[in-house]
């Protein structure tokens, strides 16, 4: 299917996109109401708002995913009803989604041409090769074709993504939260490109973020959501960083951006060290190689990195889910195999991304799951006989310290919001006295209530004098939360610092590899 | 034995054995990578090739043509294709417990249909005969091919060819290693595989009339003891590769020939040990290419025992 008999072909250039009175209900949930949106022909269009806040279905209802209940959607100035993807596509709107949709083992020429709305059935590859060269000088993005997309970095996978679009001639992207994966360098060097593109007239540029520098650095306009309601829009030369967020977060929270809090003595034993600790990947390449890292008690410290680095294979080689291939990891100074009763003794605890899948058993009730530390042992079981009573009454108080919203304490873990799930397993590894925590990208995904309430019940166990080791992709939060931040590159260790002597800028470049810049 | 060749016969026997054996694992495997291309697993094949070696049979007896019990092999298979792959398309249906019960099906209905052509005999496919430039009757006897060898190879390159080169074949292999792509860019997913099985068990129901129209040549129940399982395993050695597919059928069919061989020259004690050859195969190949901590490269992403 290329073109309908009689059909335009598309016009080139950036195009405009008016979005008027929008309103989207699921059920009886109202996740947009009456939200109008003007991305001006060639502009830098930013859509702004916390996690929950309708901005992704907002762009789902302009590509066609879930058309609107009401409002009206123009495209170059007209009225189009876009019911499909594929309505969006003719019109000449592409997305590029947070997760990719590239062929992992097919080559970034393969992807490219696969693309294509009309492959030919027989695909000539020698032809095809030098159209997409002569193409590619076209674009700001340099990509190497026959590089298989498995093989590629996560930034490398998107500027495919973008190029892919600019292939299938989209004159209007929409960018989900793009720069996620990316390291500052990545984003900027990625953001530029577009905003450059966007500069000659080329394409209108959508972008759904929650990062204010990248607003305030790169977008002409922005759009702030809150709780599927417009709360403002302007230009961006006229709005500053407090006022967004003022916008973004509502007016009581207005200025109170996020404030070191009061740092951890970090004074304590080392409750936690790690010597010459080398873990592999699922494919047997070597994914951790940490020399070594001291986590004393009362203090946190924050692992920095872009994500894929290591991050995951080093806490779950700690956590016990990962084999480790050589090194030592001692708590209180006895060697530390991760092993239930170990664990035990050494009062070791852990929150692990997606919880649900890593530490919960999701089939089972959230009583059950609370329990999974402490059931067989006194007082939730008397010899080898579990008692339910017990079981169920202390999960009904964790649940109501814990402010875990669910059907009840019976209703399988499964069933409950990520945050909840992330309640429930912060509430069963914090219910006892913690010597050591392992946490892992807490609030991933998690609306701005539930992320202050687990950042609170960390710093608290802190403060208690658990030594917390915590790993994160978003370098705000270890910011706001770490005595001492530490980067993580492509399995090492590469930088070094005390909270007081932060420089932001020599982090951003170890997490893209810079080594020598640590050496400051 | 009167062997003019001596221990020669030996290594002469197990080639024409691996190229008279190789053909239904051929046929098999490369209808199972098509079908694993697609994202699926069709464990059923094992049923597939023996409703094939029985219908082929029959049709072969009744018409008196056996390429038309050929095609009709194909077509059996094809639709006992359709129906696992209809079956997989509903939600939550685990495509490796329909297979083993379209493997169960598919042997039974063939041993109920083909009762009544156990005795008769049906006119079989014919040889191609390459090795006339000997006087020795092994060799000659060895290099006896098949039609259907020579029609396997040539689709073996074929499916080589049209996996990188072909929309249908970079189709088949989107939905095979991300689902979400194929979805993305408008491609029914469900329907590539069920196309994709169905093909593929064209292709093993031809394998199938193989065995009962030229090796061994007749129909009875014991007449795949396997083949069609082995198959699927040959796919992972093969690594999904078409063209590796071909010379790791011929390692099988050698195999297999390898009881027989040493038995033509009189080495009969471990006849059954020998004629396990494959199974053992099998399980080696299964134990070395098996490793908790690593996936295995080439393998489909979308494959419900590798995700």
């Amino acid at each position: 299917m290329t073109l309908l008999p009689g059909a335009i072909p598309p016009p080139h250039g950036a195009l405009e996109v008016q979005m008027v009175g929008i309103t989207k209900r699921f059920g009886a949930f109202t996740a947009l109401d009456d939200v109008s949106l003007h991305v001006r022909p060639g502009s830098f269009h930013a859509l702004l708002g916390e996690n929950g806040a309708g901005k992704s279905t907002l762009v789902k209802c302009l590509v066609g995913y879930h058309p609107p209940d009401q409002g009206q959607i123009l495209v170059g100035g007209r009225e189009h009803d876009i019911r499909t993807p594929h309505d969006a596509h003719a019109l000449g709107v592409g997305m590029v989604y947070q997760h990719f949709t590239l062929v992992p083992s097919m080559t970034v020429a393969e992807n490219l041409v696969m693309a294509r709305d009309a492959v030919p059935g027989i695909i000539r590859w020698r032809e095809e090769r030098e159209r997409l060269h002569a193409f590619l000088k076209t674009v700001p993005f340099k990509l190497e074709l026959d590089a298989p997309v498995s093989s590629l970095a996560a930034g490398e996978k998107q500027k495919v993504e973008i190029v892919k679009l600019l292939y299938l001639q989209r004159r209007f992207m929409i960018l989900d939260e793009p720069t996620s994966v990316l390291t500052p360098q990545e984003a900027n060097e990625m953001l530029g490109m577009l905003r450059d593109m966007v500069r000659e007239g080329r394409i209108s540029v959508l972008v759904i973020t929650h990062k204010f520098r990248e607003v305030m650095a790169f977008a002409d306009r922005v759009s702030v959501l809150r709780r599927g309601r417009l709360a403002g829009e302007g230009e961006v030369a006229d709005l500053d960083p407090e006022r967004l967020a003022e916008m973004m977060i509502g007016r009581r929270e207005a200025g109170a951006t996020p404030t070191r809090r009061i740092a951890g003595n970090g004074k304590g034993d080392v409750k936690l060290a790690i010597r010459g600790l080398t873990v592999n990947d699922d494919a047997g390449m070597k994914a951790v190689d940490v020399e070594r890292l001291e986590v004393h008690g009362g203090e946190i410290v924050g692992i920095a990195g872009v994500s894929g680095n290591g991050q995951r294979q080093l806490v779950e080689a700690l956590v016990g889910q990962r084999p480790r291939e050589g090194g030592e990891v001692h708590v209180h100074g006895e060697p530390f195999a991760a092993r239930r009763s170990e664990m035990r003794r050494h009062r070791v605890f852990a929150l692990p991304e997606e919880p649900l899948r890593n530490a919960c058993v999701p089939g089972l009730s959230v009583a059950e799951n609370m329990a999974l530390r402490r059931f067989d042992r006194a007082p939730l079981s008397r010899g080898s006989w579990v008692n339910w009573g017990t079981l169920r009454r202390e999960a009904v108080r964790l649940i109501g310290e814990y402010q875990v919203k669910t059907r009840g304490p019976l209703a399988p873990i499964r069933t409950l919001s990520g945050g909840n799930v992330q309640r429930a397993v912060l509430a069963r590894e914090l219910s006892e006295e913690v010597s050591v925590l392992i946490v892992a990208n807490p609030v991933f995904g998690l609306d701005f209530a539930a992320v202050a309430d687990i950042h609170d019940r960390i710093l608290a166990a802190r403060d208690r004098g658990a030594a917390v080791l915590l790993v994160s992709e978003d370098l705000d939060e270890l910011l706001e939360l770490s005595d001492r931040i530490v980067v993580m590159f492509d399995g090492h260790l590469v930088h070094e610092t005390p909270i007081d002597a932060v420089d932001t800028g020599v982090i951003g470049r170890a997490m893209a590899g810079h080594v020598s810049a640590s050496a400051h | 034995m009167d062997s003019g060749l001596g221990w020669w016969g030996v290594p002469i026997a197990v080639l024409g054995g691996a190229l008279r054996v190789s053909t239904p694992f051929l046929f098999v495997s490369l209808g199972e990578c098509l079908t694993e291309k697609s994202g699926r697993i069709n464990l059923g094949l094992e049923g597939v090739l023996v409703m094939g070696a029985m219908s082929g049979y029959a049709i072969s007896y009744t018409t008196g043509n056996p390429w038309l019990g050929v095609l009709a092999a194909g077509f059996a298979g094809l639709l006992l294709g359709v129906l696992h792959a209809l079956v997989c398309n509903l939600p939550r249906v685990n495509d490796i417990a329909v297979g083993i019960g379209l493997m169960l099906f598919g042997t039974g209905v063939a041993f109920f249909l083909g009762k009544p052509y156990v005795q008769p005999k049906a006119p079989t496919l014919p040889a191609i005969p390459l090795g006339g430039w000997s006087d020795s009757p092994q060799i000659q006897a060895a290099l006896q091919i098949n039609v259907l060898f020579v029609l396997g190879l040539a689709l073996a390159l074929l499916l080589h060819w049209a996996f990188r080169n072909t929309r249908w074949g970079m189709v088949v292999r989107m939905a095979g290693d991300s689902a979400d792509a194929a979805k993305a860019m408008g491609y029914s997913v469900s329907g590539i595989r069920l196309a994709a099985t169905a093909g593929g068990s064209f292709l093993a129901g031809i394998g199938g009339a193989f065995l009962s129209l030229y090796y061994p040549g007749s129909w009875n129940e014991g007449l795949s003891s396997g083949q069609g399982l082995m198959a699927v395993a040959l796919v992972i050695f093969a690594r999904w590769r078409p063209l590796a597919c071909f010379w790791a059928a011929l390692l099988f069919g050698g195999a297999a020939a390898l009881g027989p061989a040493l038995q033509s020259v009189g080495i009969t004690s471990g006849y059954y040990l020998f004629n396990a050859t494959p199974y053992v195969l099998t399980l080696a190949i299964m134990v070395v290419t098996c490793s908790p901590k690593r996936t295995l490269s080439g393998a489909p992403g979308e494959l419900s025992v590798t995700r």
